[in-house]
């Protein structure tokens, strides 16, 4: 069982929280200009990493606040906490993940939110 | 192959089980192949199996990171059902399970398929109806299945608590007869077996490091143990199909969690078939060793540990020693996990993907052993002909884009 | 029988006081202190049991948690045991304890004929055989099921209960031996809050068994003043007979603590407890497990671990035999020659593989004139049913083979050391590498890769000395990582340091015969796993270890192979030509660490504490009013109200006629309520809604449907405009939660600009419903400032009024079609209104109403429930919904719904159905045919087109009705349809999906 560091609350037992998924997806602003494909790709196509991965989580049971973490899939290593909007800290990204197959991701999403 | 029987069992007895072959070869991979396929889970080495098989293509490589059905295949709770609720779903598993029905003649290695039959119960008015629309949909897609009242439930299962006054009292249930266990180190191992026999090359702790492409074609693969060229790649590689689409530069639909499962202490027989609530999160039934084999849950979060949290299982074992008193001083013996890989849909991703000749098999979540047979049938069909079988062409990567999805969620919640 | 293996003197077991207790029937004695074990071999007893898979005679092995035959039944009934260790348990009185897996007891077992067939049965031999013919696998797996199993499960539900308790700590020391105890003290002296477990009674690990001295006096001295100064402090938590039995992400440890005696009913105390502990540093101090020499037939009983026999002299004043030799490859066995000789008990001879051991302890040996048989092996074991001697070979340079004359040694216990593997359990579940250490030939703990350290035996290392010093500077380093960097400076205590020599690997003993050709060498007793098993495994390709272990069962029994998997993997990696058995793979450990009580692992959480039940404030009013249950989520909701000798569908028929000609009351207060206000909420319920909201205008009331960004229905509910920015959201029961989950969601992360709030007031109000033609005057009984006429208080409208006193909301909708109010008060007022509205709604006929009735009134109407005419997969217009979706402004979930699939002219549509048989009710969920087909043999399919969504008898129409998705069900109005069902088929007309009223006249009373 995670314990989650909420940047609100402090370190919480997982069992409170709620995770949502990727983070850094954005919702289109136009959906009607995206094709079918574009579409499904931001419906359902996700990062699933092995390694640093940006998720989005919530204290449900708590502060029922909506917060980023930077976590590593292999090891659950939790690399950083971060509020909604905000991008991900370099020091964290760059940090060399601890497994050595892991790559950080390329890119890391675009826009501000979710 | 040295054929399996009482009596070269006898023969070798006498020899003292000195004489027995190799289950299969180790070989060093060729520079090239018709046909490579990454992952050599039962899925994958099923799909060698049928190649060699149905379609006579035996220039196969199956590679492997680790070992044999290291990954979900060795690391489930072994159920067989096909008792879908949708057509699709159902021909598959049903096809699945058939060939399951024949598989240890077939492959000459006992798989100990048990058919002890599957009992899904239902807890609520909610869960009656969704039964009764999924057997129903069972019946006239030729699929045995039935439902129990209470009392029949009982009979069928005297330890189960039936009490009325249960915080989700039994109200009913569905039962697959046909359904149940097998054992599966033996489906790998005796699928393994059948595709080295045809002359498939099963290549272990080799891993993958590379999807070769040429003109959005695939060229080969590029692996720990150098570059083999194939113009067919079969990715079968369940939780970390998600990396070997990134290699090829495609994305999928699919998210990967840890799956945990445990095993209590062994006893005599006390529960003779499978027993499954998907409303208190129980699954479990008792091998031929004697042991609960206990499925839970789903972390709440991706993750590639192979560890799972002990929250999961502490949730699980309140409805389960509810459900069976009984259970309650048994003892767990061993809890694992698995990764496994869930489309949004519930459903598996069998076919095609951007890249010419590259196809992929993965999403099969929690359902992936009781698919084995018929997703290596039918993947083996679509890496033959280039294009999917019947089967498996509804579970089509396009789909997501459509929304012609194939929603095996079960009913939604409850409401009103 | 008496105590004939009881020595004399010595062992920290009371002897004043006895215990009696039986074993298969026999009456026995024993002492406060004794396991059963120890009071089992102080009886003389040898055969504990028979094996899993041969029915060989076994005898008790070790001492500890590695033991792998002497599993006991323990007790009968409802409070009975299977399967647990005789060597874990502590005695007590009255105890009443059986061998497993036998019959009719261990000494004469008719199933021992299995045995015969030994040699059909290697390894696997079930994936060779029983496949002829196929029809037949489930006999013989009849057969081998009731051979299997070990011991016997409850009959009757467990009658105690547990406990769990969560807790932190700066240092979690797991282990009370030399190493744990100074590390707990390191840390407590540095003021760290400290917890110590330790899985005995009695704390000091391995000293508790060997006769050391530290600080020059006894061990056991220092380990007293270590416990003492430890319980003496306030932030020092001492858990006894607790294990550590898994180590999880982020520092969590699972422990397992024993409260009361393992079978006796513990009163209010809960029999075990788990403690959930978040530390911020962990030590693991647990210590070593001693592996045996595998040599031919030492499954025979009086075949036992040095170590294991040590501790039943020194720790239990008892003597598992009266002849005692040793086999070993290491010098640390020789501590229990030197004890045993110490304590009378002769021993014949120290067998010993390494040539001219010279070194203190093989000199002390000498010394007391012990024979040492230096560079020679025990070759076989005489005596079938216990050992009565023991074969002696010269062993060759290479270990591979033995020379000369076998030399027979008479004696009656032959205990075996091949040297002690770390138990780095703990250490690998935190996701910890183990690495070999190819000199010792043993796993040692990798980095760690979560705050923690292994300190002493865990470590790798053995002697006193270094666990002492490794515990001291393990436990302040612990302190210091968690902040306490005030270490004490007191001495680490001082002991004597023993010169040992080198061991000599031997991972199996070879005999006159290649291995398994004579005798079987066990690696695994629990599973009756041998070294012939492994090579075979080798010879047939199993060559990865998982594979060897999977194929063989290797390890897989309830002592999870601690034991007989090191020497099981060297094995294998010689059959391979592989040296190092780190290059073999490495072994991972899963938890638990020993095995825990699965109703430990619940605690509480059984029965009706197993999930909350949520109860609305009327409850207990339904529950007088005899009222049935339906489960809805967490909630219990009123299903239906029968009079005494009622039936259900007479009882529903009552209710509906009822609601549709005088009125009825329903508790409708489990419907989610979510408060939604500030500047924005308008404009934030137009996005989340598939309709308009910016127009509605205060004092209405609109009804939406919520879609998935997949454009699939998720919920609906009636949503009112209190004011320009406050809005009340109804959601259905279940979906409460997960609704308003979605709504901040969105606000939080996808519109963080929107200035709206939600709260949940769910529980705040309750709802009393009135629904028929005579709610209106009912209602004015309660109220005068609330206007009830249809003009000032029209359809889809809300009022605020006093209702009976109490200020309340009042809402004109309707989920039966007739004239309804939904009266909502603060819930502690409900019970009060529902009582007087019953009371004065008498003289209409009243009745209460439940959820059935419910249900056959709102589908009479084609009002659809989100989850019975949905499932996930249904867009609004699939429901004929269209006039709800909005073409002039972007929702959530409104691009998908152009999508193909979407936009298919053959999707499922609902439709209402009509049986042919007005008194036939289709079951709820029946697959729907076009052509009237009965239910296919199996392996034969018909096509499906759809599916019945909600059936039901109504009184009002005098007949059965359905509702359905049908495949282009709305261009089928006025088709057959058909149902198959098991007791015919059913034959119905496709129809609109209103039945009642399709004007809608009647909502205005």
């Amino acid at each position: 069982m995670l314990l989650i560091p909420c940047p609100f609350c402090g370190e919480r037992e997982e069992s409170e929280f709620h995770q949502g998924g990727e983070a850094h997806i954005v919702r289109p602003k136009d959906p009607d200009e995206l094709s079918d494909a574009e579409w499904a790709d931001y419906l359902f196509l996700r990062k699933n990493t092995k390694g640093l991965f940006l998720e989005r989580w919530v204290h449900l049971h708590g502060c029922r606040r909506w917060f980023n973490m930077a976590r590593n899939t292999a090891t659950n290593e939790i690399i950083a906490v971060y509020k909604m909007g905000a991008q991900p800290p370099k020091a964290a990204i760059n940090k060399p993940p601890k497994t050595a197959v892991d790559k950080p991701p390329k890119a890391v999403g675009k826009g501000a939110k979710k | 192959m040295q054929k399996y029987s009482i009596f070269s069992l006898i023969k070798n007895a006498l020899a003292y089980h000195e004489g027995w072959e190799k289950v299969w070869r180790s070989p060093e991979p060729k520079s090239e192949y018709d046909v490579v396929i990454i992952g050599g889970g039962g899925h994958g080495l099923a799909t060698a199996f049928y190649l060699a098989k149905e379609h006579g293509i035996t220039n196969v490589a199956v590679i492997e990171k680790g070992w044999l059905g290291g990954g979900n295949t060795g690391r489930n709770t072994t159920i067989i059902r096909s008792n879908y609720l949708w057509d699709e779903s159902a021909a598959m598993y049903e096809k699945s399970l058939q060939l399951y029905e024949g598989l240890s003649q077939e492959l000459n290695f006992n798989i100990m398929l048990s058919q002890r039959g599957v009992l899904n119960l239902a807890h609520n008015l909610s869960d009656l109806r969704e039964i009764e629309r999924r057997v129903s949909a069972n019946r006239l897609n030729g699929i045995d299945s039935e439902i129990l009242n209470t009392q029949e439930i009982k009979e069928f299962v005297p330890i189960i608590n039936d009490s009325p006054n249960s915080r989700y009292p039994v109200l009913g249930g569905s039962l697959q007869r046909r359904a149940g266990t097998a054992r599966h180190d033996a489906v790998a191992w005796g699928f393994a077996r059948g595709a080295d026999t045809r002359g498939v090359d099963i290549i272990q702790q080799c891993e993958v490091t590379g999807i070769r492409q040429s003109r959005g074609k695939v060229t080969g693969v590029e692996t720990t143990k150098g570059l083999i060229k194939a113009k067919k790649v079969g990715v079968v590689v369940a939780g970390h199909s998600s990396m070997l689409a990134d290699m090829a530069g495609f994305r999928l639909p699919v998210n990967s969690y840890p799956l945990q499962a445990l095993v209590s202490e062994p006893v005599k027989p006390v529960l003779d078939t499978v027993v499954m609530s998907n409303t208190v999160h129980v699954y479990v039934s008792q091998s031929d060793k004697g042991e609960m084999v206990l499925g839970a849950g789903i972390d709440g979060a991706h993750g590639y540990t192979q560890r799972g949290s002990l929250h999961v299982i502490e949730g699980q074992l309140g409805a389960l020693c509810e459900l069976f008193p009984i259970f309650s001083r048994l003892r767990m013996m061993r809890q694992w996990g698995g990764i496994v890989d869930t489309c949004p849909d519930a459903s598996p991703i069998v076919g095609k993907t951007p890249i010419g000749g590259l196809f992929i098999n993965c999403g099969w979540g929690t359902g992936g052993f009781k698919g084995t047979p018929g997703s290596g049938w039918a993947f083996a069909h679509t890496l033959a002909t280039g294009e999917p079988h019947e089967l498996n062409a509804p579970f089509n990567l396009d789909r997501f884009t459509t929304g012609a999805l194939i929603d095996e969620h079960g009913a939604a919640a409850v409401a009103h | 029988m008496s105590q004939v293996n009881r020595l004399s003197s010595g062992g920290r077991i009371d002897r004043d006081t006895s215990l009696e207790f039986t074993f298969n029937g026999r009456r026995m004695v024993g002492h406060v202190g004794d396991t059963v074990a120890s009071a089992l071999l102080a009886n003389g007893v040898r055969i504990v049991g028979r094996s899993f898979k041969y029915h060989r005679p076994r005898g008790i092995v070790a001492a500890g948690s590695e033991e792998p035959n002497a599993l006991l039944q323990l007790g009968t009934g409802g409070r009975t045991l299977p399967n647990q260790q005789a060597t874990r348990v502590e005695l007590f009185d009255g105890l009443v304890a059986d061998s497993v897996n036998c019959w009719p007891g261990p000494d004469f077992d008719l199933m021992s004929g299995i045995g015969l067939f030994h040699r059909l049965t290697p390894a696997g031999f079930y994936y060779k055989t029983f496949m002829w013919p196929a029809s037949f696998w489930k006999y013989y797996e009849h057969v081998i099921r009731r051979a299997a199993g070990l011991g016997r499960a409850p009959t009757e539900p467990d009658p105690d209960h547990y406990d769990r308790m969560n807790t932190h700590c700066d240092v979690l020391v797991v282990g009370a031996g030399p190493a744990g105890l100074s590390a707990a003290l390191a840390a407590a002296r540095a003021g760290a809050r400290v917890i110590l477990v330790d899985d005995q009674a009695e704390h000091g690990g391995s000293l508790l068994s060997t006769r050391r001295d530290i600080n020059s006096g006894q061990a056991l001295d220092w380990v007293a003043a270590a416990s003492e100064e430890i319980a003496a402090s306030n932030a020092v938590t001492v858990l006894r007979r607790t294990t550590a039995f898994g180590y999880y992400d982020h520092n969590f440890v699972g422990l397992f603590e024993q409260r009361s005696q393992i079978l006796s009913d513990g009163g209010d105390v809960s029999r075990q407890r788990i403690w959930r502990v978040r530390a911020k540093h962990v030590i693991t101090a647990t210590g070593s497990f001693e592996r045996p020499l595998i040599f031919a037939d030492n499954d025979r009983p009086g075949v036992m671990l040095a170590g294991g026999v040590r501790a039943y002299v020194n720790r239990y004043g008892v003597t598992p035999g009266r002849k005692i030799c040793v086999f070993t490859n290491n010098d640390d066995a020789y501590r229990t020659a030197l004890d045993l000789h110490d304590a009378g008990v002769a021993v014949p001879a120290i067998i010993d593989v390494r040539d001219d051991p010279i070194r203190d302890l093989p000199t002390e040996a000498m010394e007391r004139g012990i024979d040492i048989i230096d560079a020679s092996a025990v070759t076989g074991v005489n005596g079938a049913r216990g050992v009565k001697s023991i074969e002696v070979m010269q062993l060759n340079a290479a270990g591979d083979g033995v020379t000369g004359q076998a030399r027979t040694i008479e004696c009656d216990v032959v205990c075996s050391s091949g040297g002690w593997n770390p138990a780095i359990h703990l250490h690998s579940h935190s996701g910890g590498k183990a690495v070999f250490d190819t000199e010792r030939g043993i796993f040692v703990p990798g980095a760690a890769v979560q705050p923690s350290h292994s300190a002493g035996a865990a470590a790798g290392i053995f002697d006193l000395a270094g666990c002492l010093r490794d515990g001291t500077s393990t436990g302040k380093a612990a302190a210091a990582n968690a902040g306490f960097k005030n270490a004490s400076r007191r001495k680490v205590p001082d002991t004597d340091t023993e010169d040992e020599g080198p061991m000599r690997l031997l991972w199996s003993v070879p005999t006159t015969a290649p291995i398994g050709r004579r005798g079987k060498h066990f690696l695994d007793q629990a599973h009756d796993v041998t070294a012939a098993d492994v090579q075979m495994a080798a010879r047939e390709g199993y060559t990865s270890i998982e594979h060897a272990k999977r194929y063989t069962t290797l390890g897989m029994a309830p002592d999870q192979g601690k034991t007989g998997n090191i020497p099981g993997m060297a094995i294998l990696g010689q059959a391979l030509g592989v040296d190092n058995v780190g290059d073999v793979g490495t072994t991972t450990f899963r938890p638990p660490f020993t095995p825990v009580t699965l109703g430990a692992l619940a605690g509480r959480d059984i029965g009706p504490l197993m999930d909350p039940v949520r109860m609305t404030p009327i409850h207990h009013w339904h529950e007088l009013a005899g009222c049935k249950w339906e489960d809805v989520g967490q909630w219990k909701r009123p299903w239906y109200y029968p009079k005494s000798g009622e039936t259900m569908q007479g009882a529903v028929n009552r209710e509906c006629l009822v609601v549709r000609n005088a009125v009825g009351i329903m508790d409708a207060s489990t419907l989610g309520k979510i408060d939604i206000q500030g500047p924005d909420a308008a404009e934030f319920l137009n996005r989340i809604y598939t309709n308009a909201w910016l127009k509605l205008k205060p004092g209405s009331c609109r009804y939406g449907l919520m879609l998935g960004e997949d454009g699939m229905i998720m919920d609906d509910g009636v949503t009112t405009r209190l004011a320009d920015d406050h809005f009340l959201m109804t959601t259905t029961t279940g979906n409460a939660a997960s609704v308003l989950e979605w709504l901040e969601e969105w606000l939080q992360t996808e519109w963080p600009e929107l200035k709206v709030f939600c709260t949940s007031v769910s529980e705040h109000w309750a709802n009393v419903t009135i629904c028929g033609p005579r709610a209106r005057n009912l209602l004015a009984e309660f109220t005068d400032d609330i206007a009830l006429d249809s003009k000032s208080f029209p359809f889809m409208s809300y009022r605020e009024g006093t209702v009976g006193g109490v200020s309340a909301r009042v809402y004109r909708i309707s989920f039966t079609g007739e004239l309804s109010y939904e009266i909502n008060v603060p819930a502690s007022y409900a019970l009060n209104i529902w009582t007087a509205l019953m009371n004065a709604g008498e003289k209409y006929g009243i009745t209460p109403y439940g959820t059935e009735t419910m249900h056959v009134l709102r589908a009479e109407k084609g009002y659809i429930i989100a989850g019975q005419e949905t499932d996930g997969t249904t867009t609004p217009d699939d429901l004929g919904m269209d006039w709800i979706v909005s073409k002039n402004k972007d929702f959530i979930g409104r691009r998908s719904l152009s999508r193909d699939d979407n936009m298919r002219n053959d999707r499922k549509q609902l439709v209402g159905l009509l049986p042919t048989d007005p008194d036939k009710v289709i079951p709820e969920g029946n697959q729907i045919t076009e052509t009237r087909l009965e239910i296919p043999p199996r392996g034969t399919r018909i096509a499906m087109i759809g599916h019945v969504t909600s059936s039901y008898y109504s009184a009002n129409l005098g007949r059965s009705f359905a509702l359905a998705l049908i495949k282009d069900g709305r261009g089928r109005m006025g088709d057959q349809v058909y149902m198959p069902t098991p007791n015919g088929i059913i034959a119905a007309e496709i129809t609109g999906p209103i039945f009642i009223d399709l004007d809608g006249e009647r909502q205005d009373g």
